[in-house]
């Protein structure tokens, strides 16, 4: 399970950054998605990989280690909430670029100053 | 022990914020008045907050959100540094508020409302004790720049905001993987618990603890443009309206504020033998290169903007360098550094915008979509604001006033005396000569010295082809607020310059508090108040 999603984060992580570096708006705005998949999942796992783990202790009961850690999670949430109002205004910002410029350069061809 | 004046900062322009947008934009007179009401209350709280822990019983105050004990909840801090911050920020949206009201706010909706957004965003990022609450306030502040970036529209703007939000987009990415990174090593974000736990981490996991906390380094070091992350910032505030890059000025020192909060207090002297110090040789040469980036960048400027975005770089270079050194003095130097060059800055962007303003007028292609609105309704919305532009009464020697403030900002910027840019300038530098032969500390003094003989240079030539070589030029008329909100800043760092004993000390008193980090995180964590979870 380990490497699986060492491998996915990986893969996610990678192709983001391949795609930030491109030329055009789409492209960015793709791999700053992907980028932020790669990180919610990346946060995810710091807490540990368990199957089946209970995230809230259900009795007092029990090894504490046989529960999931719950802080993890919560961080996630708020990250991927954030990073999806971020990139929303993300792209309402590039849309009005396109309008303005008439072209979705972001490598400085649009051809303002 | 619960005392919410420490909140207050936060809730205010939230509260002010959220009511104004209720209120809407219609109304203009009410949303301006309750911006003012609001900045004026922050500076209040400010210093009421500044008043509560300049006493030597309490240092530091510390609020618990919702009661919960510092481990498990998150902790509002304020300290001496956090205090210094927000004071700063407040007098500043204050200084700014005549300025943006006389003509920027009618370039675009809801400019009030997202000020007062950044505003909570910074007061709630100097504040905070907690590594993920800092991450959700960076957010905050970074929404409201987003808008702020790009209000007035235009080509050149949106263009460069859009570089300016990816590149923060990005960044904030690092700071999850670093922020995460830590956690997973420590089990905590608390700032206070992570100082307390970073000596007892394991050999085994401290690279790892290391490595996030570079990532989360590098995420404010993009934040504070150091060479060569800081590309971005030139260009977005030349881009933004002037009182927005005037507030931005700010924007850089919040990474600076973060990276002389968590190296001293994280990697401080108590952080055991492999962690001591840790990266503080990346600070001190990234910020000797961000120094001689910036001197390149501004002997190369063509326009005033520009000029002030370089005077940003450079500024950021000096105390991310003074940062590195690690030497309490340096550091009392480097915050008064901090807050004249701060304000001297804003005032030399809001100069800039004015001697600019009207070519900006003339070239600025402003958004010219179709027009949602009936016609004769977009004119009675001229109409109003017309009417209710109170900021109409017209000075009639510009270029003296323009002029002599142009001059000021050279004096401040450079560090040349008589004003207090050298007074702090000199005691910052003054220390570095006493450390005895450091290579750093050597080769960051000279480059100072050299970036304020630069500084003198560019704006001097700056200054000759604006007032001096054209005759013939035309100086845009200036407005009573505008000029309200450049002498506001320039006579705070004029009474800087005669008022001296009391903010010095008071900075010897935050430099010797951030430097012995334990009294800090014994106000945070009460020793005897869990029996360990």
């Amino acid at each position: 399970m380990e490497l699986v999603l060492a491998a996915a984060i990986g893969v996610l992580a990678a192709s983001g950054v391949w795609l930030l570096l491109r030329p055009r708006t789409f492209q960015v705005i793709i791999g700053l998605t992907l980028i932020s998949y790669a990180v919610n999942l990346f946060i995810f796992s710091i807490g540990g990989l368990r199957t089946g783990a209970d995230p809230v202790l259900r009795d007092v009961a029990g090894d504490i280690a046989q529960y999931a850690d719950p802080l993890p999670q919560a961080l996630v949430l708020t990250a991927i909430v954030i990073g999806f109002a971020t990139t929303s205004l993300f792209l309402v910002v590039l849309l009005t670029s396109r309008g303005l410029t008439g072209n979705d350069h972001v490598d400085g061809e649009d051809g303002t100053p | 022990m619960s005392n919410h004046l420490i909140i207050a900062p936060i809730i205010t322009p939230l509260l002010v914020a959220a009511l104004q947008l209720l209120v809407g934009e219609r109304r203009r007179r009410t949303v301006v008045m309750l911006s003012i009401a609001s900045c004026i209350a922050l500076v209040l709280l400010a210093a009421a907050l500044l008043q509560s822990v300049s006493d030597e019983g309490a240092l530091t105050a510390v609020y618990r959100i919702g009661d919960w004990p510092a481990r498990f909840g998150i902790v509002l801090v304020a300290d001496r540094l956090s205090v210094l911050m927000v004071l700063l920020t407040s007098v500043l949206g204050l200084a700014l508020l005549p300025y943006a009201l006389s003509r920027w706010q009618h370039r675009g909706g809801h400019f009030q409302s997202l000020l007062q957004f950044l505003l909570m965003g910074l007061n709630g990022g100097f504040l905070t004790g907690d590594l993920f609450n800092l991450f959700v306030f960076f957010e905050v502040l970074l929404a409201a720049s987003y808008g702020l970036v790009l209000h007035g529209s235009g080509a050149r703007r949106v263009s460069a905001g859009l570089h300016y939000i990816a590149v923060n987009l990005t960044a904030s990415m690092l700071f999850l993987i670093g922020v995460s990174l830590i956690f997973g090593v420590t089990g905590t974000l608390n700032m206070a618990a992570l100082a307390e736990l970073i000596p007892t981490v394991p050999e085994r996991t401290r690279a790892l603890l290391h490595a996030g906390a570079a990532i989360l380094g590098v995420a404010f070091l993009i934040k504070t443009a150091m060479w060569p992350l800081g590309f971005w910032l030139p260009r977005t505030y030349a881009a933004a309206s002037p009182a927005v890059a005037a507030m931005f000025a700010l924007m850089t020192k919040v990474g600076i504020y973060v990276l002389l909060r968590l190296s001293l207090l994280l990697f401080g002297d108590g952080a055991g033998p492999a962690s001591t110090h840790f990266g503080s040789d990346w600070m001190l040469w990234g910020g000797v290169a961000t120094v001689a980036a910036g001197i390149v960048g501004m002997l190369g400027a063509r326009d005033l903007a520009k000029l002030a975005g370089y005077n940003v770089v450079i500024s950021s270079g000096t105390l991310l360098g003074a940062v590195g050194l690690h030497q309490r003095a340096v550091t009392t130097g480097a915050l008064a550094y901090l807050v004249i060059s701060t304000l001297a800055i804003a005032a030399f962007f809001l100069v800039a915008g004015l001697l600019a303003s009207d070519d900006d007028d003339n070239t600025d292609d402003s958004l010219s979509l179709e027009p949602y609105e009936q016609l004769d309704e977009a004119s009675a919305g001229e109409g109003l604001y017309a009417q209710e532009d109170e900021s109409r009464v017209v000075i009639s020697a510009p270029i003296a006033l323009l002029g002599g403030s142009f001059f000021a900002c050279t004096l401040l910027l450079a560090g040349l005396p008589p004003l207090s840019g050298f007074l702090a300038k000199f005691a910052m530098l003054a220390p570095m000569l006493e450390t005895g032969p450091r290579v750093g500390a050597m080769v960051l003094f000279t480059l100072i010295i050299v970036a304020g003989f630069c500084t003198v240079i560019a704006m001097c030539r700056a200054g000759i082809q604006i007032f001096w070589a054209d005759p013939d030029r035309l100086f845009p008329k200036v407005r009573v607020s505008e000029t309200a909100s450049i002498l506001l800043l320039l006579g705070l760092c004029l009474l800087l310059t005669v008022v001296v004993e009391a903010p010095l000390r008071y900075l010897r008193d935050t430099a010797r508090q951030i430097h012995t980090p334990a009294a800090y995180i014994h106000e945070v964590l009460p020793p005897t108040q869990e029996p360990s979870p």
